[in-house]
């Protein structure tokens, strides 16, 4: 009867609880599904020009991260699921970087071989040191080097031709003939540069396009999930590297540079949290691309850029820590 | 005998020390020990078996001779010691398989020459010959080859297999399915994948506790 008499509580005028007290609408399963709507128009185009192999490439390579996301995740239990999107974007990042030529099921090795080795061993989602669909690219760059570096073919838009035609890329061109070779490749829509800006020209299946790479990074600039300082940065390194070799215009229009640059030099997890740090390490990405372009052993090297430099991101993040500003008088 | 502290006054049987050096404390596996020479020369089975006989028979020969002689080496100069005692054997052993088996000799002499230096040979002789008699030596040296030779046997078919296409050298896919595993870094992959295996393997023996493999900072 006691229980009848006490008034129920007042609503506290307060509420006190741990930070973080300011809470964003975005969550890793929304930002993630919109990183792999800004690729679709890239993805869509480089199905488009290179047709069914292409298809079936991003197909297979998403197939191969999605389901070993949801074994891994069954076995090591990490919180992580397939529905985050996450391992969607792996498998299609990857597939974007792979020539259209390469066999299906190392499509899909790729794709688990990134789940599984740089990915869920490291802990899953948020604790990994290099890009995962980077790491399936190098695994699948020393396991296969033939289809990996001649798998490519020329662009027909609309299925024009059935029969695939094995060429090479205007950087592997440039690199064994010199720039004439590597234009004579781009005549497809009058000039050259329409066609590498276009992306009419031989290349990994989401890289030819720089128009619709960048339209899809500019979605996620606009929508602040990546900030454009790294972007940036690489843009600069690759820049001053490749000027001395006087083809600058034709190095920043090629490959998988803006590919690399707006979707996975940006990753959250393997790039520094602070803008210094941030200069430095797309700068270094960018350096590294236009010295292994040019003296190196690959025509491409933004992908080996970005693993060497994921490396460096925790030191960058201690080098360039945020420090608290000390006052004059201030007790220490 | 003020050397025994962390070790039981009864050494353990033939059966459990063989045992131990196969899968408790396998060198490569568990110890971690010697994993540059198990990625050089695993590219194939055979290259594997040969490193692996070779370092069977440094580790039960020097455990052997140490465990003779440790009562006249003085505890200052005992690595100099256990060094040359290693010394001679790997002499030894270099020369004889250097003049019968040539051939392979030819891949792996140099990692043959290298015995001298592996982490694992001198840790046994620290660790076990040097303060236990000869009969428990002589068991725990043969269960630390043998183990470093089921290791190395193992990562090599492993990635004969993957690598090559190829067990032995008997051709089994003709094309090779995997190339990255021929080369160092899916050795060093291999490895992470079969030691994961065995720490998985011991926790499970002993039902859910075991401390894991020893892991960084290892080298020879």
């Amino acid at each position: 009867m006691s229980a009848e008499t006490i008034a129920p509580p007042e609503p506290a005028p307060f509420v006190i609880a741990p930070g973080p007290h300011v809470r964003a609408e975005e969550t890793t399963t929304k930002i993630m599904w919109t990183v792999n709507a800004a690729l679709a128009p890239a993805a869509l185009w480089g199905a488009l020009v290179f047709g069914l192999p292409a298809v079936g490439v991003i197909v297979a390579a998403v197939a191969g991260a999605v389901a070993s996301e949801a074994v891994a995740g069954r076995v090591v239990r990490t919180r992580t699921s397939v529905r985050d999107g996450s391992a969607f974007c792996t498998g299609l990042l990857l597939a974007l970087t792979l020539p259209p030529l390469v066999p299906l099921w190392a499509a899909f090795l790729g794709g688990a071989f990134a789940i599984i080795f740089a990915k869920t061993i490291f802990g899953g989602l948020g604790y990994n040191l290099f890009n995962p669909a980077l790491i399936g690219r190098a695994f699948l760059m020393a396991t296969l080097p033939l289809p990996m570096t001649a798998g490519w073919i020329t662009p027909a838009p609309f299925f024009a031709n059935a029969a695939a035609v094995t060429t090479a890329t205007p950087l592997g061109a440039w690199r064994e003939q010199g720039i004439t070779a590597a234009m004579n490749l781009l005549g497809g829509a009058g000039s050259p540069w329409v066609s590498l800006i276009v992306g009419l020209r031989p290349g990994s299946i989401g890289e030819v396009s720089v128009l619709l790479v960048v339209l899809g990074g500019g979605v996620l600039l606009a929508r602040r999930i990546i900030t454009p300082t790294i972007p940036l940065s690489i843009l600069v390194g690759v820049l001053l590297t490749t000027a001395p070799s006087g083809q600058a215009g034709l190095h920043l229009l090629s490959g998988g540079l803006w590919l690399g640059a707006l979707f996975m030099a940006t990753d959250y997890v393997t790039s520094p949290s602070t803008r210094n740090g941030q200069i430095v390490f797309g700068l270094l990405i960018g350096a590294l691309t236009g010295i292994i372009r040019i003296y190196g052993g690959y025509p491409e090297g933004i992908c080996y850029a970005i693993l060497l430099a994921n490396t460096l991101v925790p030191a960058l993040n201690l080098w360039f820590r945020p420090r608290r500003p000390v006052f004059a008088g201030a007790p220490s | 005998m003020s050397q025994t502290i962390l070790l039981p006054e009864r050494p353990p049987g033939a059966v459990a020390l063989l045992l131990n050096g196969i899968f408790g404390e396998n060198p490569v596996f568990r110890l971690a020990l010697s994993l540059c020479p198990a990625v050089a020369v695993t590219t194939t089975v055979a290259n594997g078996i040969m490193l692996g006989v070779a370092v069977l028979l440094v580790q039960v020969l020097s455990s052997v001779t140490v465990a003779l002689v440790r009562r006249g080496i003085h505890p200052r100069v005992r690595i100099p010691a256990y060094t040359i005692i290693i010394a001679v054997w790997v002499s030894a052993i270099d020369m004889t398989l250097a003049g019968y088996f040539p051939v392979l000799y030819a891949q792996v002499g140099l990692y043959v020459k290298l015995i001298v230096a592996f982490a694992i040979i001198i840790s046994r002789l620290e660790v076990f010959a040097s303060r236990m008699p000869l009969i428990p030596t002589f068991w725990d040296g043969l269960g630390m080859g043998l183990g470093f030779l089921f290791a190395l046997v193992v990562i090599g078919a492993f990635r004969e297999l993957l690598g090559s296409g190829a067990i032995l050298g008997h051709v089994v896919t003709p094309e090779k399915p995997l190339l990255f595993f021929a080369l160092p870094a899916g050795g060093f992959f291999t490895i992470g994948i079969l030691m994961a295996f065995f720490n998985a393997l011991e926790r499970w023996k002993r039902g859910g506790k075991a401390p894991t493999a020893a892991g960084g900072g290892a080298h020879g």
